[in-house]
């Protein structure tokens, strides 16, 4: 917050959005040249020119698939994960007041593992129609949100009481999926099942970017628009509406979107821990706790930590695909650590 | 006209603790609120910022009921210091007070001149222009205090409300505060915990108990011998300070408690 202070100085804004932008693309350049099948550059950038200009360059069916089908679609979900979830967690951070907050906090995760385990397992459907993991996953975490919102209602904006509603739920769900896959599940649909719950990018394809796209970027714009009224959370509730923060609203508004956010970046790529709790805070530390920055970093610097976890998850150990949620974790715990030892010092 | 209530009523957990106040704060003046502890002050301050809804009876702001009044409108009007507000962000001391713009700015509104100076102002009021990148968090508790006041003042009210401003602070940096919110000149209305800071510094003084308003008016009037030995427990004797103030002494013999060995 306090550079802002000489109002906005847009050649430093530009440039900044300029090497954002930049270590976007070069973030999905890495991730689509590098994988199992060797492609050279030129064949790469043949078959993204083919595939998103329909310029009908010379490429091989196998490596134009693998390029614009397979790699380019995964990256890109990759980043708008990465980004959503990482814009949940700064949103709850500060709506809650907690450091710990995060999107699976609220049970969100949970609640998707259990629908999207629901269908894996059980095959559930309506009318005859089985339904997709994805739209089990869906339904899950709007299930958990449910029973969020009814435990946390008579708590009166206590933020406490929303966390420990959202432990709670995700105890109860979490205890649901176990049920379903010990009792239930063969070795091989448990299998399944592990690689849903830890993540996983490999079946993503086009169509799931048409819904992630702008329920990245609507949630982005509407939590933009509250930047000002989260800086004013700062010291808490009454010191947020004393400052004509229209409280409730804002909270009901800003819960929903980063409910739905998580809800469809999980029901595509299932859970992946740790984005929304660590990217905020490195966020925080690059650019300090005022929200009119703070936002746009998380997504920027949440989608890029994402899409490299996502290329180290292909090539860390020849032959296999690890989970993401392996990757975030393994490499996230120890940046954690390290932002909070450097941190500490200055204080 | 100012800040008035009529009437008000607010209870929690089926028990009344505003229970009927009508009171008025005269412009420009600094009205006291003493009462013992639960005696219904910091709620009473609550609903006078309407931090809560009413059960009953009005708030009225210049004659026009508050719960009508869009809640920018009334940050921009009215500024609240809450008791001992902390946050765990990491914030300068002039992030904190840029808050206190927050009613004045639309939603992507970027920083303005004139939200500088309003900061600029409001820092070097209550004496802290030089701690305008300090890091919050090195603040002393009367900095801090200040620093509240500050983004209080960067809200340019015409009504600043007061929740026990000099709490857990030493006497130096008590006398300081309150002898700043006297300066100030807008209407103050504080909530204290010592009788004597307020017949120093309150030109009126509202005596709460139980919810009720026991008395309101000048502090000679309102501080006497019978009223705080009924309302506190304690007796008392009122002698005129060397200030031409009141002054409350306890008489209790502390000798006499002390259990003897």
């Amino acid at each position: 917050m306090s550079h802002a202070a000489h109002g906005p100085n847009w050649p430093a804004r530009i440039a900044i959005a300029l090497a954002s932008f930049v270590a976007l693309i070069l973030a999905v350049a890495l991730a689509v040249t590098i994988g199992e099948m060797r492609i050279p550059l030129d064949a790469a950038l043949r078959a993204l020119g083919n595939g998103l200009f329909d310029l009908g360059l010379p490429v091989s069916a196998i490596q134009q698939g693998v390029i614009f089908d397979y790699r380019l679609s995964r990256a890109l979900m990759a980043g708008l994960c990465g980004g959503a979830l990482a814009l949940s967690g700064a949103i709850l951070q500060a709506l809650l007041r907690n450091p710990l907050a995060e999107p699976y906090i609220l049970g969100i995760s949970a609640g998707a593992s259990t629908g999207a385990v629901a269908v894996l397992i059980l095959g559930l459907g309506f009318g005859g129609a089985v339904l997709t993991v994805s739209a089990g996953a869906f339904i899950g975490s709007c299930a958990a949100l449910a029973v969020v919102a009814l435990l946390a209602t008579g708590a009166a904006g206590a933020s406490d009481r929303v966390i420990l509603a959202g432990v709670a739920t995700s105890q109860l769900f979490n205890a649901a999926t176990a049920t379903i896959v010990t009792t239930l599940a063969s070795a091989e649909q448990a299998r399944g099942v592990m690689f849903w719950l830890l993540g996983n990018f490999g079946g993503v394809r086009w169509p799931d970017l048409w819904i992630a796209t702008p329920v990245a970027f609507i949630g982005f714009a509407v939590c933009m628009l509250h930047a000002k009224a989260l800086d004013a959370f700062a010291f808490g509730i009454d010191a947020a509406a004393s400052l004509g923060v229209a409280v409730t609203r804002v909270k009901v508004v800003l819960f929903a979107t980063t409910a739905v956010m998580t809800a469809v970046m999980v029901s595509i790529v299932g859970t992946v821990g740790f984005v929304g709790l660590v990217i905020p805070h490195a966020a925080r530390f690059l650019v300090g706790s005022g929200h009119a920055r703070l936002l746009p970093a998380c997504l920027v610097v949440g989608a890029i930590f994402m899409i490299l976890a996502d290329v180290l998850s292909r090539i860390l150990i020849p032959q296999q695909i690890l989970p993401i949620g392996v990757v975030t974790a393994l490499f996230g715990a120890p940046a954690f650590a390290l932002i909070l030892y450097r941190a500490r010092r200055p204080a | 006209m100012t800040l008035a209530t009529h009437d008000l009523r607010w209870g929690a957990g089926g028990r009344m603790i505003v229970d009927g106040v009508t009171l008025q704060a005269a412009p420009g003046r600094m009205l006291g609120l003493i009462g013992p502890n639960g005696s219904g002050k910091s709620s009473l301050l609550r609903l006078l910022c309407r931090l809560r809804g009413v059960a009953s009876g009005v708030v009225t702001l210049d004659g026009r009921d508050i719960a009508g009044v869009p809640r920018r409108e009334l940050a921009r009007r009215l500024a609240f210091v809450e008791q001992q507000a902390t946050t765990e962000v990491q914030l300068s001391v002039c992030d904190v007070v840029r808050l206190g713009r927050t009613p004045h700015r639309a939603a992507l509104a970027s920083w303005s001149p004139v939200d500088e100076a309003a900061v600029n102002e409001a820092l070097a009021r209550v004496g802290l222009a030089d701690r305008h990148d300090q890091s919050w968090h090195t603040l002393s508790g009367g900095e801090r205090q200040r620093v509240h006041i500050a983004r209080a003042l960067a809200q340019q009210p015409s009504e600043l409300i007061l929740d026990e401003p000099t709490n857990h602070l030493d006497i130096q940096h008590q006398l300081s505060i309150l002898a700043l919110i006297r300066r100030l000149g807008i209407t103050c209305i504080v909530a204290l915990h010592d009788l004597n800071l307020a017949a120093l510094f309150c030109d009126e003084i509202a005596l709460m108990h139980d919810g009720r308003l026991q008395a309101a008016g000048s502090p000679e009037t309102v501080l006497t011998e019978e009223t705080i030995r009924r309302v506190f427990g304690v007796p008392v004797a009122i002698r005129s300070g060397a200030s031409g103030r009141r002054h409350i002494e306890y008489l209790v013999e502390a000798d006499k408690e002390r259990t003897r060995p």
